[in-house]
């Protein structure tokens, strides 16, 4: 008699060879046409931003409503050129605005957060609200409360009350941002500064301030872009001389006889820095700040 | 190189209650004094109080009524900052934008101690848990055994009167535990200081501790030496708690000297208070109380071996006892069972037994074993209060 012992080999699983993880088959069929039809909302998510750059592009015999999706025959930075003079002091104030707008009111929503979530304070579940409720009130229903106090204050017509205004504004966001995030780190953290020696000011400053980057890159950008996109509280509070870039946009795309190429060309250096912002600060969304600090 | 400690400081928490807003109790009239130079482990099931009481102490958490003192100073209403305490957390709580040089300097800078000071006191720590080579690394690079260290040194060089930890082995794997729990005992006993030490795991609770306090739903049952918590246990609770595999509950009767359980009799150990008592008991007998039977006259029962795990040396063998199972809420809450069913995967209402053999006894499932019992190595509890007796 013969014993034959066999031994089962299991079948080996099935992965995509990348990363070791067994992954549903789907027919190459399917997989195609999902992602034709990703490629064609693309395409037609940037419809607009081809039209923008393209007309900013041409020279001012070439644009015509019917030759809008054509490229153009020579690149000419004419437009550009014409636009520049106009929209110049509007850059400078923007930037001058809406810089402190955004830093100051992230680091003033960095100290909101952080006794709001992590060293908390009698009537802390009362005061969060009641910031919140702030994000809720419409630009438009503040402006004669806003004109009397900012008269009284002496800050119309420079950019100094532009700032103060949006900082003010920008408070319950960006206290939500840092609460939230804060509200996600151990405890044990800040309680280990405390058995340490330090207070609630150094515990701050140097616990929780340096692993708050992805909070302040969020926070800045969401400021950044409010504060350089807005027209109503710009045209409000300052003179000509430190009108935003919004306003002096609206002058040249506003007129009676818009010449397009123009209008394309000074939105496209409009809204360059609110691009630049992201690219230099979005970086710091991926990354993991708190990484090490537990048990791993 | 060695590391200089101050002078050891002993705790008194007295009559500490810690209620919550919600009405809570987390913490009951507490009385427990740690002596000096100490190592103190408070154990317990989870939510049983072990955690909140360590972190009153450490002035993490209020105090409801009663004083906590360390030292001669009365620290009851003292922030954090203001106690002369080193805690190690269980994640470790490692600051994570900062190398592990500047983590464990940290509680010094912010006591202003002068650079240089710092500089050699976490090089000498450093040196002597081995991190040297770790202190420009953050903690991320670190391994969960590495962090583990840096928290450690993070409270040694503090050099303070009190350590405090709240479950540091908890996050490492079985066997680095169990090599950083005979470090911690080294070190313990190279620096002297007290130490109170908050776990979950009886084991380690009866390895490191010199004296272990015994929590449950707020209240302190027993705080002892290991022996006598193994030997003496006051109620129910703390016998089941203590001792792995745990102590073997039966319901029995006794009368006329003798205890009497599914057919079994056992003489009671002499001068038992219970000698000429005729009352319903609950009796405890540890797994290392059974013997092989030698046929010499000892009490010993007959038993049907159900499951035998094998461990090379020795040998357990469970088995059924013809007799209801004993379900009180201590033996639960020592389980952390919340209902009799959590605490078995079969329900069955008679009572199962676990016995440690030597490993050269021969036993096989399902064929019948007559085993004796050491009639000094009962234990007996009162069915209703659950307290010794």
């Amino acid at each position: 008699m013969t014993v034959t012992s066999e031994v089962a080999r299991p079948a080996a699983p099935a992965t995509d060879g990348r990363n070791g993880r067994i992954r549903p088959r789907s027919s190459p069929w399917i997989t195609t046409g999902k992602y034709v039809a990703l490629f064609a909302l693309v395409l037609f998510f940037l419809m607009p931003v081809y039209a923008l750059v393209v007309t900013a592009l041409k020279s001012p015999a070439e644009v015509s409503v019917t030759k809008m999706w054509d490229l153009p025959h020579t690149f000419s930075t004419a437009s550009f050129q014409v636009v520049w003079p106009a929209i110049r002091t509007g850059l400078v104030n923007s930037v001058i605005l809406a810089i402190p707008a955004s830093v100051i009111s992230a680091m003033l929503g960095a100290a909101n957060g952080f006794v709001l979530s992590k060293w908390r304070f009698p009537g802390a579940d009362f005061v969060f609200p009641l910031i919140l409720f702030g994000m809720f009130i419409p630009y438009q229903s503040i402006l004669i409360p806003l004109t009397r106090t900012m008269t009284s204050l002496g800050m119309v017509g420079g950019l100094d009350g532009l700032i103060l205004t949006h900082v003010i504004y920008g408070l319950p966001i960006t206290t939500l941002i840092f609460r939230s995030y804060f509200a996600g780190i151990s405890d044990e953290l800040i309680e280990a500064s405390q058995v340490d020696g330090a207070g609630m000011l150094r515990t701050f400053f140097f616990v929780a301030l340096p692993i708050a980057p992805p909070a302040f890159a969020v926070s800045i950008i969401w400021q950044f872009t409010s504060a350089w996109n807005d027209f109503l509280f710009g045209i409000l509070l300052t003179s000509t001389n430190y009108n935003p870039v919004t306003v002096a946009l609206n002058n040249i795309a506003g007129a009676q006889n818009v010449p397009f190429e123009r209008a394309m060309a000074s939105a496209l250096l409009a809204c360059l820095p609110t691009l630049l912002v992201y690219i230099l600060l979005g970086r710091f969304f991926m990354r993991g700040l708190m990484a090490g600090a537990l048990k791993g | 190189m060695t590391i200089t400690t101050k002078p050891s400081a002993g705790i008194r928490v007295e009559k500490v209650t810690k209620r919550y807003r919600n009405g809570v109790v987390a913490a009951s009239d507490i009385d427990l004094e740690i002596k000096p130079g100490e190592f103190m482990v408070l154990v317990g099931p989870s939510g049983c109080g072990k955690s909140t009481l360590l972190r009153m102490i450490a002035g993490l958490e209020e105090v409801t009524s009663g004083s906590i003192r360390i030292g001669d100073t009365d620290v009851t209403n003292h922030l954090p900052q203001e106690r002369d305490i080193a805690m190690v957390f269980q994640s470790y709580a490692l600051y994570p934008r900062m190398t592990v040089a500047k983590n464990m300097a940290f509680g010094l800078r912010m006591r202003g101690t002068a650079k240089a000071d710092r500089d050699r006191r976490v090089a000498e720590v450093a040196d002597v848990l081995g991190l040297t080579h770790l202190l420009n690394r953050r903690p991320a690079a670190l391994s969960g055994g590495q962090r583990q260290r840096v928290a450690m040194g993070r409270a040694i060089v503090r050099e303070t009167k009190v350590f405090l930890m709240d479950e540091p082995l908890s996050n490492l794997d079985a066997k680095l535990r169990v090599s950083m729990r005979a470090q911690l005992s080294l070190l313990h006993k190279r620096l002297g200081v007290t130490t109170v030490y908050v776990t979950h795991d009886q084991i380690e609770a009866m390895t490191l501790g010199q004296r272990v306090a015994v929590l449950r739903d707020g209240l302190l049952q027993q705080a002892d030496t290991p022996q006598n918590l193994f030997r003496n246990p006051v109620n129910l609770f703390v016998a089941a708690f203590i001792g792995s595999p745990s102590m073997n509950f039966v319901e029995a009767i006794v009368g006329r000297g003798v205890a009497t359980f599914g057919g079994v009799t056992v003489p009671l150990p002499e001068g038992s208070a219970l000698a000429s008592a005729d009352r319903e008991v609950v009796l405890g007998i540890r797994p290392t109380g059974f013997g092989p039977a030698t046929g010499d006259g000892v009490p010993s029962l007959s038993v049907v071996p159900e499951i035998v795990e094998d461990l090379g040396d020795e040998r357990y063998v469970l088995f059924e006892v013809d007799a209801p199972r004993v379900d009180t809420e201590e033996t639960r809450a020592a389980l952390e069972a919340r209902s009799a069913d959590d605490a078995l995967l079969i329900p069955d209402e008679r009572a199962r037994f676990t016995v440690r053999l030597p490993g050269d006894v021969p036993v096989t499932v399902g064929e019948p074993l007559k085993l004796a019992v050491n009639p000094d190595k009962l234990y007996f509890f009162d069915p209703d209060s659950g307290d010794a007796l």
